[in-house]
């Protein structure tokens, strides 16, 4: 595939979240520099500004940030999980990326998130419905999609249990009684179930211990090679971003202080922060 | 046919978090190189060698000169290329073999190594007996192969490293100290090999410590020092002592 | 001279003052013109509790006239105490001739159920609905719900329904089974029996919900597609009578009640009262038509 300047799938342009009233110095005023997102001015908080980056199919974005960064702003902006202050987003698989999905109406964005999207919350309870069985949560996603066949929405879920490593009797069972490992794999399994093109995953690994971290890393990566899924990662531990992406943004302040090539953000950074970042590392 | 020309090229690190300290590496980096040759890097540590494929790499970046490569699409200088751009010839013809491994964890070897070819070869279960017969020519005993490398010992870490960086044929390799802790009969192994790839035209730059494996292997050997080339000179029968 | 008793009778014709009627008669348009959309409306004070039927009691009044001739119906008997009051309460209020007649009414007021008689298109058919809401089992926050009706979001239903599928190996839905309405809005068919439901499919009345307590208007207009949620491959079907027949009349394409005698037998017995008696004196009420009757 050649990748001249057209071929991206996702172009993010200039995409802004202020929470507040804010004036024409709340960008000037906030950000890096002044180690603040809140406008001292009014008080307005900028939670994302001026982002802009392309990700080009079967790329693996990642963001990497301290709490508080706005990385997650961006991805649920780009998830259209909420509305953006300012910015477009266009998306190549939604009208060939000819309009800013970030403005369609809520009946497509709806469309667009169940029909060419995926999320993995970084808690299971964000991404599943814990009243449904981890079939009937697999299945919404299917039937989001226009599937109404029992005998194929049960085929394919089985399908995803075992990719994900979960024993297909625990099929009809309600993902509270499985363990926190297990529940992110079924919310990864309902994520890809209608193979999107995109799929966001937001600290996925936080809050697991060591053992099954390393088995849902594997699994991210396995899915990643086998389906190609392009994918922005989203983790304040440099560790998963390491191994799970092609290229990192760094955020601090609601801004993208440095952007590049994984293994250059981690061995040559160039902005003080992501050098005092990957300083920090362990 | 030259496939990289680098020229004028300086890297220097400017250290934030030291006061601004700055650290130059690399300073006034000129040559070049032929399609299926392989040059020898020399050098003290912190001579600059690691620096140098790296900057070829991409994973550092460079501060002023150009390093032009002939892809299969044509010129370009890895310096200004886009990310993207960067990200297409690391799949398709760049390998960076470091000195360490660096994997996730709780994936097989066989599964490490063939991390590249799965790209290449959709057929799982073919890129995996390919990968079981570099390793067996490796001396890897069987039992290793579904093991987690990262319980390996260094030279073991070493022949998966190897392994996973050739096993896809690249078409410009860079590879680092690839026989330093490896047996008199590995480390033939890895020569032949790499020697293997250059007659079906990969270019090779290696970095070594290694007299013997140097001889054997390389066509030219460029000497840094202090970040400077200070030897740069064709492998004849004459140069080896 | 035409009489004025604009002041000599207690109440205004039909209980309801004249203003909250045309507001309910307005909703009502609105209704019908956005088939299966809940219209929220005033639901006024009436002499009987919310939840005993105020809100078909609304509709009733609402588009009542002098000439209409009214039947009420709870659980297919017109003659079960809920309705008896009601009928007579309509009565009192407006003068209309009442009837048990299904063919002979012009407006008939249901709880939890249609008339085994097919339904005309001069009559309306009106249902007191305790709950309109199909999408209060699988989201509690009604915002949401709103929300989810206006995206035609639906899935959660649909997995409900899944859900029901694979923990029973049916869709264990009896009453009020949801029905998607001109292939856009889900709606709750108040809780009539599945038997019931097939007959809202393209409907020669005009049928009106109200929902007193929730203060929601809804409506099916008269040849309406009205589909009952299924699978491609897990159908709807409607209660399995088979092997069973009225034991008054013999007859078996009816809903039936279950009844034990005294002496601890079960029978069946026609649920519709009406029906059941036209059948027993030998005259051949029209029966509504839909395929899950043609199949018995």
């Amino acid at each position: 595939m050649s990748r001249n300047a057209d071929n991206w799938l996702l172009k993010v342009t200039d995409l802004t979240k202020i929470y507040g009233e804010p004036n024409e110095n709340t960008l000037a005023l906030t950000g890096p520099e002044y180690n603040s997102n809140i406008c001292p001015e009014t008080d307005s908080i900028v939670a994302c500004a001026n982002i802009s980056f392309d990700l080009y199919p079967g790329e693996v974005l990642g963001i990497v940030g301290e709490s508080g960064s706005g990385k997650s702003t961006v991805v649920k902006l780009l998830y259209l999980d909420m509305e953006q202050t300012s910015g477009s987003a266009r998306f190549m698989p939604y009208i060939d990326g000819s309009i800013n999905m970030l403005d369609a109406s809520s009946q497509k964005k709806r469309y667009i998130k169940n029909y060419l999207m995926g999320m993995v919350y970084q808690n299971p309870r964000d991404g599943l419905n814990f009243n449904f069985t981890s079939g009937g949560n697999i299945a919404e996603k299917l039937i989001m999609a226009g599937n109404y066949h029992v005998g194929d929405i049960r085929a394919r879920a089985s399908d995803l249990l075992i990719k994900t490593e979960i024993p297909v009797l625990r099929m009809d069972d309600q993902p509270v009684t499985f363990s926190g490992g297990m529940q992110q794999r079924v919310q990864i399994s309902k994520a890809i179930a209608n193979d999107p093109p995109l799929l966001f995953l937001d600290e996925v690994t936080t809050g697991l211990d060591v053992s099954v971290q390393a088995k849902v890393l594997d699994l991210i990566r396995e899915l990643q090679q086998d389906l190609g899924i392009t994918m922005i990662v989203v983790s304040h531990d440099l560790s998963v971003i390491r191994m799970l992406t092609d290229r990192t943004l760094v955020m601090k302040n609601g801004r993208v202080v440095e952007g590049g090539l994984t293994d250059q953000i981690l061995q040559d950074p160039q902005h003080e922060y992501s050098q005092l970042l990957v300083s920090s590392l362990l | 046919m030259n496939i990289l020309e680098v020229n004028d090229l300086s890297k220097a690190f400017h250290l934030h978090i030291l006061n601004g300290k700055k650290i130059t590496a690399l300073k006034n980096i000129n040559f070049s190189m032929k399609e299926g040759e392989i040059i020898g890097l020399t050098g003290m540590s912190g001579s600059g060698k690691s620096s140098l494929m790296k900057c070829i790499y991409r994973t550092y970046i460079t501060s002023s000169g150009q390093i032009m490569y002939r892809s299969r699409s044509g010129m370009i200088d890895l310096v200004k290329a886009d990310d993207h751009k960067i990200i297409e010839l690391r799949k398709n013809e760049i390998t960076y073999c470091s000195q360490f491994l660096s994997v996730i964890p709780r994936v097989s070897a066989v599964d490490v190594v063939c991390e590249n070819l799965f790209r290449i070869e959709k057929n799982k279960a073919h890129a995996r007996v390919q990968a079981k017969n570099m390793l067996e020519n490796l001396g890897l005993p069987p039992e290793l192969w579904d093991a987690f490398p990262v319980t390996f010992s260094g030279g073991e870490q070493q022949r998966i490293n190897v392994a996973r960086a050739i096993i896809a044929k690249p078409r410009f390799l860079l590879i680092d100290e690839p026989t330093a802790s490896l047996d008199a009969r590995t480390k033939d192994v890895v020569i032949n090999m790499l020697l293997k790839m250059k007659d079906s035209g990969t270019s090779v730059l290696v970095v070594s410590h290694d007299e013997y494996t140097l001889a054997q292997l390389t066509d030219r050997r460029i000497e840094l020092k202090a970040g400077e080339i200070t030897v740069d000179q064709m492998v004849t029968n004459e140069n080896i002592s | 001279m035409v009489e004025n008793n604009k002041y000599t009778n207690k109440y205004n014709f039909a209980f309801i003052d004249e203003a909250t009627k045309k507001e309910i008669r307005r909703k009502l348009l609105k209704a019908v013109a956005i088939p299966g959309y809940q219209v929220p409306y005033s639901s006024p004070e009436m002499p009987i509790s919310r939840g005993w039927g105020t809100g078909g009691l609304h509709v009733t009044l609402a588009i009542i006239g002098k000439d209409d001739v009214f039947k009420i119906i709870d659980q297919g008997s017109d003659a079960s105490v809920n309705a008896c009051n009601l009928r007579e309460f309509v009565h009192q209020m407006t003068n209309c001739k009442t009837t048990y007649n299904t063919a002979e009414a012009t407006l008939i007021q249901t709880r939890h159920r249609i008339t085994e008689e097919e339904l005309r298109d001069d009559q309306i058919y009106i249902y007191q609905v305790p709950q309109p809401e199909p999408l209060r089992s699988v989201e509690r926050y009604e915002f949401k719900t709103r929300q989810m009706h206006g995206e035609a979001d639906y899935a959660k239903m649909w997995v409900s329904l899944y859900e029901s599928y694979v923990r029973d190996g049916d869709i264990m839905l009896g009453a009020g089974y949801p029905v998607m309405v001109n292939k856009r809005y889900i709606l709750a068919p108040s809780p009539i029996p599945k038997w019931d439901v097939p007959n809202l499919n393209h409907s020669n009345a005009l049928h009106l919900f109200g929902a007193g307590r929730e203060k929601r208007l809804y409506a099916i207009p008269p040849y309406t597609i009205v589909d009952p949620l299924e699978f491609e491959d897990v159908k709807f079907h409607t209660e399995n009578f088979s092997g069973t027949e009225c034991y008054r009349t013999g007859y078996k394409k009816a809903f039936m009640d279950e009844l034990y005698f005294d002496d601890g037998t079960k029978h069946f017995l026609i649920n519709d009262s009406n029906f059941l008696d036209k059948l027993a004196e030998d005259m051949e009420p029209k029966q509504h038509a839909n395929k899950y009757i043609d199949q018995l």
